[in-house]
């Protein structure tokens, strides 16, 4: 995990831990908001949580490592060349994801959907793929291994410095390309013909298909929308923290519950959920029990098991197909 | 017979991605240090022999395979309705046969028998502990999470959880933990049995009362988060559980009826008779479950809950006692595994264990007790061989990649497993056909 280690131990440093604090939930955020649109998205259109998600990011993590680490080699970027590599990690990391997520859709959910499965078997088969791509990964990169991108920035380096608390140049990078990405799928969804088709069989896809809405094209759609900025999340979650072939179960757990604060279904309701998940977590450091740091992730579960018992529509509430 | 026909070209072309796939999946492995590429260099280039008779590299092999597969197949097409009706005549006897009760009481007898003197047979040490650490334990998990999946229709995928709930509980009373056991009194490890399975069952309760009113795709995260928890508690925790140590050893059980004593020490065969005890009394328990009014409430709920709950039946209930019900053959299992192998650490509960738990039941036919018998023992078997001989260049990684692709598998073609149950195949046939379609099921039906 991204998450600072960080002891307060008096009031005079609390704004300091305070900035910092903020500094790497939003950037956690940022992440998880970027997953969180993908899991929303696919239960739009398909009522279901699509298991393998976490997985599509893990894929695309490993693109980006790989890119920049052919690229850079045992150089550092810097100025112009780290904003590029930057944008190539995003893209190949999202091309690559995109790639992933149709292949899951093609063999995993098609089959199944010309069938009408019942539900369970979607659920199984979605697992089956998850456990596929996550062993494979690590067959093919090592297991349990952090491998790190090249050094797409000096390490450490610092953009600007907040109430004396230096903030990284990779948290500002991480939260405007996510800020960008989570905008542009916003306007596809709700301005574009495509997104029409989207929002269109979340409502009523029997009836969206009686209307010329071409549901095969359409589901495909979405899988590679979500993949896409999955793989850029992936990328950007290497830079901070590396990518390990199972980082997509936990980060994916964490997207989904923000998904599932947010309301399942509604776009932004996943993106503010990403950010409040990343803050919660990292808000939550502080009160880890004797200072074990998977206490936080103790919160979290936490907080996805309160949320789907005692509120399941999420905060802003579901609304597949409507404002999604 | 068109061989060459656009729609036949395109299956060539998804069994050479099959077989592409094939070769990578048994194919080398890279590593965290050798640049990307290395593996899949090494699943393609890589030489082979065959038999010592000549060598190709890989990617010629499986090219070869897959066209022999594409022609098996085109040729095979044209003909199926005939080739399946001839195998069907052929099979009618038999079948009429097998469905007759005398034949089914003496397939059980012989199988009883074969059974009750396995041991008499089995002389290789790692044949007996496969059987009882690797068969006999996961039948018991198996056959609880079936009572959950198959019967009830609730996908739980945290039922280690319950497995190690069973487990540390026997740690626990035995005082094998570095909490001191209860009443700073640790008692003998067969005492543990009943204990652990009312408390893998009362956990069942708190665990199913809160969280089965959600609906099935949220009550399988909210079940994978908990066992996340739980394994995050067992693990941080030191001071009680031992953490990622695990425990001190538990003692092996033991039996002293005053004119009678036994020991059960590290040979297998007598773990492998008090765990078949425990199999058949599961069995026995579980069958007769399902064809009381506690079975047909899970029935009508899997298949309809609403109109369950119109005719009176209480879903969350029943549902609660599938939770608590399977929960218990997963408890013993724990108390089982735990006194054999008598160190238990935070790994063998892991999510992957759930997992692995759901394909012996999905690969078996969820909700034939039969079926997943068989599950467990086909797949246990199969997996503790690759995992030991280390077969065809297969690494012990590479377990859970062949358990993904088995569960798509499964869940494309036969969905209602290798030994269905009945009403379970009905279920699928019928959502299938449509007769029986929900509104989400539209949601994610192809176009009319």
């Amino acid at each position: 995990m991204g998450f600072e280690h960080f002891w307060l131990s008096g009031f005079d440093q609390i704004h300091v831990a305070f900035w910092r604090y903020l500094a790497v939930g939003l950037q956690n955020g940022a992440v998880y908001a970027m997953i969180a649109v993908g899991y929303t998205l696919v239960y739009g259109v398909l009522g279901l949580i699509n298991f393998a998600h976490g997985e599509v990011f893990m894929c695309g993590g490993f693109a980006g490592v790989f890119l920049t680490r052919g690229i850079l080699g045992d150089r550092v970027g810097s100025g112009w060349g780290s904003v590029g590599l930057v944008l190539a990690g995003i893209i190949v990391g999202g091309l690559v994801s995109a790639l992933v997520a149709t292949g899951v859709q093609q063999v995993a959910y098609k089959p199944l959907r010309k069938r009408h499965a019942p539900k369970l078997a979607f659920l199984i088969s979605a697992i089956g793929a998850s456990f596929f791509l996550q062993t494979l990964a690590g067959k093919e990169f090592g297991y349990g291994v952090n491998i790190f991108p090249g050094q797409v920035f000096e390490p450490g380096q610092v953009m600007f410095t907040i109430f004396g608390t230096p903030i990284n140049t990779i948290t500002v990078v991480s939260i405007i390309a996510a800020l960008v990405m989570v905008v542009v799928a916003d306007r596809i969804v709700r301005a574009t013909r495509l997104g029409r088709g989207i929002r269109a069989v979340s409502q009523d896809a029997e009836t969206s298909s009686l209307m010329g809405v071409n549901i095969d094209r359409t589901i495909t759609i979405t899988f590679i929308l979500g993949g896409a900025l999955a793989g850029a999340a992936g990328f950007l979650y290497s830079l901070q923290s590396g990518i390990v072939q199972n980082a997509g179960t936990e980060i994916g757990i964490y997207a989904f519950t923000a998904a599932v604060l947010g309301g399942i279904g509604n776009l932004r309701g996943a993106a503010l959920g990403g950010l409040f998940i990343g803050l919660f977590g990292s808000f939550s450091v502080p009160f880890a029990f004797e200072g074990n740091v998977q206490w936080t992730e103790i919160y979290t579960f936490l907080i996805l098991v309160l949320v789907l018992m005692i509120r399941p529509t999420g905060i802003l509430g579901e609304k597949s197909g409507r404002t999604a | 017979m068109m061989i060459f026909s656009p729609a036949n070209l395109k299956r060539l072309f998804f069994t050479l991605i099959v077989a592409a796939v094939i070769a990578i999946m048994t194919g080398a492995a890279g590593s965290s240090t050798a640049p990307p590429t290395t593996g899949v260099h090494g699943s393609f280039l890589e030489r082979v022999s065959w038999f010592g008779l000549f060598a190709a590299p890989r990617w010629l092999l499986f090219a070869t395979l897959g066209v022999i597969v594409w022609l098996i197949v085109s040729l095979y097409r044209p003909r199926a309705k005939t080739i399946r009706g001839g195998i069907d005549h052929v099979l009618a006897f038999p079948k009429e046969i097998a469905a007759r009760k005398p034949t089914r009481v003496t397939l059980i007898a012989i199988a009883l028998i074969v059974v009750i003197l396995l041991p008499k047979f089995v002389h290789e040490s790692f044949w007996m502990f496969l059987i009882v650490e690797q068969i006999g334990v996961w039948i018991l998990l198996a056959l609880g999470l079936n009572v959950v999946v198959g019967f009830a229709g609730l996908l739980d995928l945290g039922f280690a959880a319950f497995y190690a709930i069973g487990a540390y509980t026997t740690a626990w009373f035995t005082g094998a933990l570095p909490m001191p056991a209860l009443f700073h009194h640790p008692i003998p490890t067969l005492w543990v049995i009943p204990i652990g399975i009312v408390a893998a069952m009362a956990f069942g309760v708190l665990l199913g009362t809160p969280t089965l009113r959600l609906r099935g795709d949220y009550l399988a995260i909210v079940t994978l988060g908990f066992a996340l928890i739980i394994d995050d508690f067992v693990e941080t925790q030191s001071g009680v559980t031992g953490g990622g140590v695990g425990s001190s050893p538990i003692p092996h059980p033991s039996l002293n009826l005053g004119f009678w004593h036994f020991h059960w020490g590290i040979s297998e065969p007598p773990y492998y008779y008090l765990c078949l005890l425990f199999v058949v009394v599961f069995i026995i328990v579980f069958t007769s479950l399902e064809h009381s009014r506690i079975g047909r409430a899970w029935v009508a709920i899997r298949e309809d809950e609403v109109a369950a709950e119109s005719v009176g039946i209480n879903p969350l209930k029943y549902k609660v006692m599938a939770f608590a019900v399977g929960a218990a053959s997963g408890g013993f299992g724990g108390v089982m595994s735990a006194g054999l192998v008598g160190i238990i650490t935070p790994g063998l509960f892991t999510y992957q264990v759930s997992v692995n738990v759901l394909v012996l039941v999905i690969f078996g036919g969820m909700g034939s007790i039969w079926g997943v018998a068989l599950g467990a023992i086909v797949i246990q078997t199969v997996t503790s061989y690759l995992d030991n001989y280390q077969p065809w260049g297969y690494q012990i990684n590479d377990l859970f990649m062949y358990i993904g692709a088995l569960l798509i598998i499964m869940m494309i073609f036969r969905p209602a497993g290798l030994l269905p149950s009945k009403r379970r195949r009905r279920e699928f046939a019928m959502a299938e056909g449509g007769e029986e379609i929900h509104t989400d099921e539209v949601l994610s039906g192809e176009q009319p």
